[in-house]
């Protein structure tokens, strides 16, 4: 008990400049100060899209079908960027949209996380065939090329928002647990390790309290990366018409049925695409900082 | 080198059975029964399911459906598409040239573009040029590339009318297959109208299935360039007086080089996936789209065997990539 309270008050301050040096590196990134600030502005519009959004998402004006945004010819200035092919508010829908994929990343990167920690935990703390079964399936999974395998899921689960998030969960996973494995295994045999096994140890409080703390950095980095991807499978899902249904206002969705009006409303097509951009990017911007504030050596694309 | 190759294949061929069961599983993991999934809305006559059931086998035990799908597979049986009625096979090979050709095209744009511009954004580190190819590639590598389709075809084709809408060459044109590649089949055939035509229905679905590339393949280099352009055997040749070009062309690049054809062979299973939204845009008669219809129509047979056939196309490019990568870096061999 008394060496516990000595680690946990020599690691605070340890922790607290850990945190200030990382927002050192972090802030020298400006494309990623701009992608976090971006970020948030987006985290704030999901929760107050009721209150911005000028319309309701799904009410229809039908006097104004396809109409134009007022700064490229249209003449209601109430539909900042158009309505759509059923008169419905575009920018109304974008905002009640940005619910959606932040919720998409969130629910997607938590469960991917949790399975695939789990997972490449129990393979590098165990190894033998624990390791070989579970990076075996691991493989499978990462043979299939990831939207296809995707869209398979949700032919057998039935097309929907929820059955889609299942599915790109369960084909981001493996990354998580590729990462965690590879991490636990050059962490394992350290000191720290070692003696907290002699100290007595539990399996379960050696792999999540003891060795996993210390393999966050790619975590993170990878879950922004996820995060990021997740959006974007989503929406392909949508665009397929295998995510989340009509009329959700959901950004991929939206741009199911874009196809049609190519040649005659550009703004429908424009506009949700530009949102997912938008997103994904400052996901990725933070991404980049994250990965080079926390792990110099991890410079991958 | 020989015994490199063999380890490898031992290794994959866990994830190749892995993969038949996952496949074989596909039909019988759809909600209800496989025979009244297949049949679709118009359902089927009792005594015609009793003869389906027999047919497909399915009142065998488990583990004899999967012996003889597998059984199936080895004899080149991959099952009659439930739409089509012919066999899956056949289809498959002859829409497969068309993705091949598509990603052939989308890989030589990423590689003849990322490449150079990975090595002088490497150089000019901190440059605008570099800033700015760095920018545009992270902004690649964020497009969904379904809207980034989109927008092609309203500048290129509906506002200046350059290149068509779909397909993969002007209807008005027939010559016999013999590569299954319009570009090639065309010349063969001595049209070079036709060539041109294919070449104007290629390029667009080409960048944009070439886009996510062109950013990880830009990204990749210019880290890799970076690291080695720090090494001592740079500084050495740089000291000795060598021409910078030198320098960078042969000391630096070869070795940056190795990591940048990893990452060119990881692409190829990313492709698979990019082919199935830009085939799908641009109507492109190959495997990808191929695959969203046979998921749209219920085609379960179809689908199976694409799934199948597609993991094991993407692992066999992996493993040559593997070889290739042993190839050019001996280390990799020895250990």
């Amino acid at each position: 008990m008394a060496a516990e309270t000595t680690t946990t008050t020599s690691t605070a301050p340890g922790r607290f400049s850990g945190l200030r040096e990382f927002w050192y590196y972090f802030s020298t990134n400006h494309g990623a100060v701009l992608g976090l600030a971006v970020f948030l502005l987006l985290i704030l519009v999901a929760l107050f899209a009721p209150v911005l959004a000028p319309f309701s998402p799904d009410q229809q004006f039908r006097e104004f079908i396809r109409m134009a945004p007022p700064w490229a010819g249209g003449t209601q200035p109430q539909f900042f960027l158009g309505t759509d092919e059923v008169g419905r508010d575009i920018l109304s829908r974008l905002i009640h949209g940005s619910r959606y994929s932040l919720m998409i990343g969130f629910i997607v990167v938590t469960g991917a996380l949790i399975v695939g920690v789990t997972l490449g935990l129990l393979a590098g703390y165990f190894r033998g065939w624990v390791d070989a079964l579970i990076m075996r399936v691991m493989d499978i999974i990462l043979a299939f090329p990831s939207l296809l395998l995707a869209l398979v899921l949700v032919a057998i689960l039935g097309p929907g928002l929820f059955n889609a998030m299942l599915a790109i969960a369960l084909v981001l996973q493996p990354h998580f647990a590729r990462l965690t494995r590879a991490a636990v295994l050059s962490e394992k045999s350290r000191e720290y390790v070692t003696s907290a096994k002699v100290a007595g140890a539990s399996h379960i409080r050696l792999m999540f309290v003891t060795i996993l703390p210390n393999c966050l950095g790619p975590l993170i980095v990878q879950a922004t990366l996820s995060f990021s991807n997740a959006i974007l499978e989503a929406a392909a899902l949508g665009f397929l018409g295998m995510g989340a249904q009509p009329p959700t206002p959901e950004w991929g969705t939206m741009l199911a049925r874009a196809r049609e009006f190519i040649t005659s409303a550009w703004w429908i097509v424009t506009m949700p695409g530009l949102a997912i951009l938008i997103t994904v990017l400052a996901i990725n911007l933070v991404g980049d900082g994250l990965r080079d504030a926390l792990d110099p050596k991890l410079k991958r694309s | 080198m020989l015994r490199f190759i063999l380890q490898k294949l031992a290794l994959i061929v866990p994830t190749i059975i892995g993969i038949t069961i996952a496949s074989f599983a596909f039909i019988r993991l759809l909600p209800g029964d496989p025979i009244l999934a297949m049949a679709g809305q118009h359902g089927v006559t009792p005594e015609r399911y009793e003869i389906l059931k027999e047919q497909f086998g399915y009142n065998l035990p488990i583990w004899q459906q999967y012996f003889n799908y597998v059984g199936g597979i080895l004899q080149g049986n991959f099952g009659i598409s439930l739409a089509t009625k012919r066999p899956v096979i056949d289809e498959f090979l002859t829409l497969f040239p068309a993705t091949v050709e598509l990603a052939l095209f989308a890989m030589l744009i990423a590689v003849a573009l990322g490449i150079p511009a990975g090595i002088f954004a490497a150089i000019k580190r901190g440059s605008w040029f570099d800033q700015i190819t760095m920018g545009v590639a992270l902004t690649g590598y964020s497009m969904p590339i379904f809207w980034w389709g989109l927008l092609l075809i309203i500048f290129f084709s509906g506002y200046l009318g350059w290149t068509p809408v779909s397909g993969r060459i002007a209807l008005n044109f027939f010559f016999p297959r013999i590569t299954g590649f319009m570009l090639i089949d065309s010349l063969l055939a001595g049209k070079p109208d036709g060539f041109i035509s294919a070449l104007r229905h290629l390029i667009l679905p080409a960048i944009v299935l070439g886009t996510i590339p062109l950013a990880v393949i830009a990204r990749q280099t210019r880290s890799a360039m970076l690291e080695v352009l720090g090494e001592d055997y740079v500084r050495t040749a740089r000291a000795k007086g060598l021409d910078p070009n030198r320098v960078v062309g042969v000391h630096a690049f070869r070795n940056a080089l190795i990591p940048v054809v990893t990452t060119i062979g990881l692409q190829i299973g990313l492709l698979m996936a990019g082919a199935i939204l830009t085939e799908t845009i641009f109507s492109w008669p190959g495997i990808g789209k191929w695959m969203i219809d046979s998921i749209s129509k219920r085609d379960y047979v179809s689908v199976q065997s694409g799934l199948l056939l597609i993991a094991l196309i993407v692992m066999a490019v992996n493993l040559i990539v593997d070889i290739l990568y042993a190839v050019i870096n001996p280390r990799i061999r020895v250990q």
